[in-house]
């Protein structure tokens, strides 16, 4: 557990170091509360409810491009600047520093999330919703941020490019978005298995509508557990390349 | 003790390293040379755990690095050619935290820090962030976070490209005090570098292990025993024509060294005796007569002789 922490405490200093971090900060605020007022909260009257639920909406979506751009970098900067053999040439284990490299950014993710809570604080000044719809929405984007950065890291680890890394994740975590579309277009059982990868149709709204049931909470750390698997695979495979 | 057997590696179809075997012992500074591709940085990787070999051991007193390869990083400090550092950070930051990865505790290191700081002469820059340091700190900081963690064996690759003069000379102090810590194994294309740092001399080429030993030892194996250098006072018309009418020499070049010359001869045996009546008997004054030297340029170049693109 130690050099888990010790990749991601450094990791970790790395985004508060860097412009990058704070850029990614500001921009998901900014664009995150513009939404806010202009499509969650709106000129109309609306059920608290449903601004809550506008809000999880719109902030599932600034979360998963955070989660992207923030994840970019773990790996494949380290491997663009050389900084990689530090880490190869450590007695750590490959699963130790995806371990790592996952807690660094999903810490700052959190960070991020926790930013976002002014925005549902500011429907109880005129509002009222229930504090359990608050934390089962929160607790979906987690988890959601949680998967992305495991995509990400993966994506992270195939490309020395930073940029390469982020289309990678973002066509991966764009299909999983997409597949409620498949799941249309095809018959069962593929429509089926086209559904349940649904990242946001099937998973999230129910989170998004304040209920948390158990097999979104086991779709979203099954895929973060998959693709943090599979970084580290591809890591160990490096050495044999 | 470093012990290498029958190293393999192949790149696909290709194979960059093969059948290597060699042993460094403890304390010794070893010079790796070849030429681009002769498979040096891919040797240097296998041993440092960044590659695995697909057939043959590394071993580090007894301890087999595919049985333990945890166990053996720890154990080995590696400089890549660019110096792997994060540059945000403070260089006493940066090596705390490469002996940490390392699985040295903070007391371990800290205990270390003042001497890493004082071999590597970046005492002075301990606090500064490594962005503001110049290329032959940023190598000397390489070097620290290489040896925080007290390794075994330094493996150190072109520690001295890029180097201006000075920094050259004071790289070459830095190397030369880690002998006294560990094995270091350096790989370099300054042929001159690796002459004046190394106990002994590995040569690559085409994958292959072509020669290894002293820097004497290459140079007697490379001047063979009939090529003997002359040192002659006279009329360089008389030496020609006494080197030229020698039935043992079969070839010669004279050059000029201050009043005197210079003659390398190639004899087709060891005929010295013969050869000595014949000068004197010209009347030229014979200097000196001595085995022919290769400079480590001509060693080189004769090992891997009729390999270059």
């Amino acid at each position: 557990m130690r050099g888990v922490l010790l990749i991601a405490r450094r990791d970790l200093a790395a985004y508060f170091n860097s412009i990058w971090g704070y850029l990614v900060v500001a921009a998901l605020l900014f664009f995150n509360g513009l939404a806010f007022n202009v499509f969650a909260m709106g000129k109309t009257a609306k059920y608290s409810t449903d601004v809550l639920e506008d809000f999880f909406y719109w902030t599932f979506g600034f979360i998963v491009a955070a989660a992207v751009l923030l994840t970019m970098r773990l790996i494949a900067e380290e491997r663009q600047t050389g900084t990689i053999v530090l880490i190869d040439s450590s007695p750590l284990s490959d699963w130790q520093v995806v371990a790592g490299k996952y807690l660094s950014a999903m810490g700052f993710l959190t960070l991020m999330i926790a930013l976002t809570g002014y925005m549902p604080a500011l429907i109880f000044v005129e509002g009222k919703v229930s504090y359990g719809h608050i934390a089962a929405g929160y607790t979906g984007l987690l988890l959601t941020g949680s998967a992305v950065i495991a995509i990400g890291t993966f994506a992270s680890s195939l490309s020395r490019s930073q940029l390469v890394a982020a289309v990678i994740a973002g066509v991966i975590v764009g299909v999983l978005i997409l597949s409620w579309l498949l799941g249309r277009v095809t018959e069962a059982p593929l429509s089926d298995v086209f559904s349940y990868l649904s990242l946001y149709d099937r998973h999230f709204q129910p989170f998004q509508r304040g209920r948390i049931n158990l097999e979104d909470v086991v779709y979203y750390l099954s895929l973060t557990f998959a693709f943090l698997m599979l970084s580290t695979r591809w890591m160990a495979a490096r050495r044999w390349r | 003790m470093i012990q290498v057997s029958g190293l393999t590696r192949y790149y696909g179809s290709h194979p960059a390293v093969r059948d290597v075997s060699f042993r460094i012992e403890s304390n010794e500074i070893v010079g790796f040379l070849g030429l681009n591709g002769a498979g040096k940085s891919t040797t240097l990787k296998v041993l440092a755990g960044l590659l695995l070999p697909n057939a043959g051991s590394v071993r580090i007193d007894d301890v087999d690095a595919l049985e333990a390869p945890d166990s053996i990083r720890a154990r080995i400090g590696f400089l890549p050619e660019d110096p792997p550092l994060y540059t945000e950070m403070r260089v006493r930051d940066f090596l705390l935290w490469a002996g940490r990865i390392k699985g040295r505790s903070d007391s371990q290191i800290k205990a270390r820090m003042a001497e890493v700081l004082k071999i590597c002469q970046i005492s002075h820059v301990a606090d500064r962030v490594i962005d503001t340091l110049s290329h032959g700190y940023r190598k000397r900081v390489g070097i620290a976070q290489a040896i925080i963690h007290e390794p075994d064996l330094v493996i150190l690759d072109e520690p001295i490209s890029g180097l201006d003069p000075v920094q050259i000379v004071e790289m070459r102090d830095v190397i030369k005090a880690l002998k006294k810590h560990c094995t270091v194994l350096i790989s370099s294309h300054i042929l001159s570098e690796i002459s004046q740092t190394c106990d002994r001399i590995l040569v690559l080429n085409d994958g292959r292990l072509v020669a290894q030993g002293t820097e004497d030892e290459l140079s007697n194996r490379m001047a063979g025993s009939n090529e003997i250098v002359l040192t002659v006072r006279g009329s360089r018309d008389a030496l020609d024509k006494v080197l030229s009418d020698s039935g043992s020499v079969l070839d010669h070049d004279v050059r000029p060294q201050g009043d005197v010359w210079r003659a390398t001869v190639n004899m087709a045996q060891d005929d010295r005796e013969k050869l000595v009546w014949e000068l004197v008997g010209a009347g030229l004054g014979l200097r000196s007569l001595g085995d022919s030297e290769a400079e480590l340029e001509e060693i080189f170049l004769g090992l891997t002789a009729g390999t270059q693109p």
